[in-house]
């Protein structure tokens, strides 16, 4: 028995559908990642579950009860909201002692428990200050202990990193990552930065206008996604349009004839391959037939840091992008604008798509 | 390095005299209510607090003062009793003819006082002849009166400040377990304390020195502060008027410097 489930819930705005047909269950101490584009419906399903919104149709039940109807305040859920949502006229310590105050847990039990939620974010020394005298990543572990502090059944994360810098984003993330382990805390993270999904989540969820378009573990979503938009949205991909021509064979609409898994739809109209699996060969290279290979022209050579990105064109006008880890060899590689390559890579790499 | 310095001077300049404009009257009635002749004339042949004790032993004065202080407190109280749920809702709540409620509970400060005064008037007289219930010339009739000064103040000031309070902090109280009454109290509330502030204190100066409305509504014996110095300006000039004005000008001081040292008032504009 799943410890979440959402029960094919549905959220209508007038004849505006915000999620329909939401039907997820959620195991105890498991993270899981509501990702997709702005507008796809994914805060709302968090909201939902928060008892922020009201849903128009379907149930939620919490370790086997249903809480469609309970109001927010009664339900055991801590949330860190995007922007942290402190009290800005409460100090540090207060702001963690508030869910404890409104249980009305007695006073020494409550400054017991505030203290160790500010140790377990390091910021017991930032107890007495008001959040406008923290940094955005020390706010951000004050919501984050406040939302800790009640003992939640489940931990919500409103896109709970957007508004740090870069550096910073990597350090609470694996921070956040770290303590939801520890504590065994079941989590649901909405998010948009596919990057923050992969890196953070046990199970993600991809959303668009309003439905789930697929849910696996991040190297499922990653290596197999079920159609174009999981593919497109889970990183970079190269898309040949085309017909299936056989169990394997598949023939792009610029005429070259490729080898793919066989997996996918009998009526694959594209087959997709990830940038980094296929490599650059010299153009003089010997045949390899098991390999799929497209000649092709370097248009533009991206220097990325850790990779190198090539925009390529093939000699039947098909745009490619192939990326490469910078190692020593690359930059002696002959990859500049305009050099003659052959791209080359794995039916198995090769995914058909509707 | 010239032009900017003069523009420097030029700045001050301005600065201090719109500042000098502002101040200098006041300053001028709190020099003339300590002048020793009744006949007011420059310079003064000397100094004295007599016109203070003058203006506490004439009836008018006492009893006007207890009046309009009495007045702005209740009117201050019942304004924010029925302007905080009404700035709430309208800050808050989504219903139709939320444009038209607000316009209506601002419209006030827009109707002149003389206009607004006579039109109570006429109100209450045709309440009295229908009812028989007498309200002009009472107190509860002033008081109605002046809770409808003092209502736009009360709702334009809390309205912004409640806007400024984030629905997420409001969302994360009750997330944190904090009922909606709760959360009004706690959160909501708190946050929203200098635009509260603001709203009493204007409610309370807009009352204490309403002169135009009142006076249709006053009646014989019960006269506020602007009406016994309206009326004793009409037969007499010397600076009893001064000493008079000086005390309002301090108690409004005072109201003011009390409530900056709890909030800044500058953060509720």
């Amino acid at each position: 028995m799943s410890y979440i489930e959402f029960h094919r819930i549905e959220k209508r705005y007038g004849s505006f559908h915000a999620v329909s047909d939401f039907a997820l269950s959620l195991d105890k101490g498991e993270l899981v990642a509501l990702l997709g584009p702005s507008g796809c419906g994914k805060t709302t399903t968090l909201r939902m579950l928060a008892g922020f919104v009201p849903v128009s149709g379907g149930r939620i039940t919490l370790g086997g009860k249903d809480i469609t109807e309970l109001p927010a305040h009664r339900r055991n859920i801590g949330m860190v909201f995007q922007g942290y949502a402190l009290f800005p006229h409460m100090t540090v310590a207060k702001n963690v002692a508030f869910g404890l105050e409104m249980r009305r847990l007695n006073r020494e039990e409550i400054e017991l428990r505030v203290k160790e939620a500010l140790s377990r974010v390091r910021l017991e020394a930032f107890a007495d200050r008001l959040p406008k005298q923290l940094s955005g990543g020390q706010q951000q572990r004050v919501a984050l202990a406040r939302a800790m502090a009640i003992n939640p059944d489940v931990l919500l994360l409103d896109e709970p990193l957007s508004a740090l810098d870069a550096r910073l984003r990597h350090e609470v993330r694996a921070e956040i990552r770290q303590l939801q382990r520890e504590l065994g805390l079941t989590t649901l993270i909405v998010t948009h930065d596919q990057d923050e999904a992969l890196s953070m989540a046990d199970r993600l969820v991809v959303m668009n206008k309003g439905r789930i378009e697929q849910v696996g573990s991040p190297a499922q979503l990653y290596e197999e996604p079920s159609n174009r938009f999981v593919a497109e949205f889970m990183g970079k991909t190269n898309f040949l349009e085309g017909r299936r021509e056989g169990p394997a064979d598949f023939r792009t609409t610029h005429g070259s004839l490729l080898k793919s898994s066989g997996d996918g739809p009998a009526a694959a109209s594209c087959l997709s391959f990830r940038p980094e699996r296929a490599r650059m060969v010299p153009v003089d290279a010997s045949d390899e037939p098991n390999l799929n290979t497209l000649e092709a022209r370097v248009q533009l050579f991206t220097y990325l840091g850790s990779v190198v990105e090539c925009r390529l064109e093939s000699s039947t006008g098909q745009p490619l992008l192939v990326t490469r880890a910078n190692t020593s060899g690359v930059q002696r590689a002959g990859l500049t604008e305009g050099a003659r390559v052959k791209v080359r890579w794995s039916p198995e790499d090769s995914r058909l798509l509707a | 390095m010239k032009l900017p310095r003069l523009g420097t001077w030029a700045y001050y300049g301005i600065v201090g005299a719109t500042l000098a404009f502002v101040v200098a009257p006041l300053l001028a009635v709190i020099w003339v209510s300590v002048f020793v002749n009744k006949i007011i004339g420059f310079p003064p042949t000397g100094y004295t607090l007599k016109w203070y004790a003058n203006a506490w032993a004439l009836v008018d004065f006492r009893e006007g003062f207890l009046l309009s202080l009495q007045l702005a407190l209740l009117a201050t109280a019942i304004g924010l009793a029925i302007g905080v749920p009404a700035a709430l809702a309208l800050a808050r709540a989504r219903f139709r003819g939320k444009a038209f409620i607000s316009t209506l509970l601002l419209s006030p400060m827009m109707v002149p006082g003389v206009v607004a005064g006579s039109g109570v008037y006429l109100y209450f007289i045709q309440i009295e002849l229908l009812s028989g219930v007498q309200l002009a010339a009472t107190l509860p009739g002033l008081i109605a009166a002046h809770v409808v000064i003092v209502i736009p103040w009360v709702v334009r000031l809390v309205t912004t400040a409640l806007l400024s309070v984030s629905e997420n902090v409001e969302e994360a109280a009750q997330n944190l377990g904090a009922t909606p009454l709760q959360t009004f109290w706690r959160v909501t509330l708190p946050i929203a304390r200098p635009g509260l502030v603001a709203g009493a204190l204007f409610s309370f100066i807009v009352s204490f020195t309403d002169l135009e409305k009142s006076l249709f509504l006053v009646g014989p014996g019960r006269t506020t502060l602007p009406i016994a110095i309206i009326n004793y300006l009409e037969w007499n000039l010397d600076p009893t008027i001064a000493a008079v004005a000086t005390v309002q000008i301090f108690i409004i001081g005072l109201a003011l410097v009390i409530s900056d040292r709890y909030v800044k008032l500058s953060r509720a504009f």
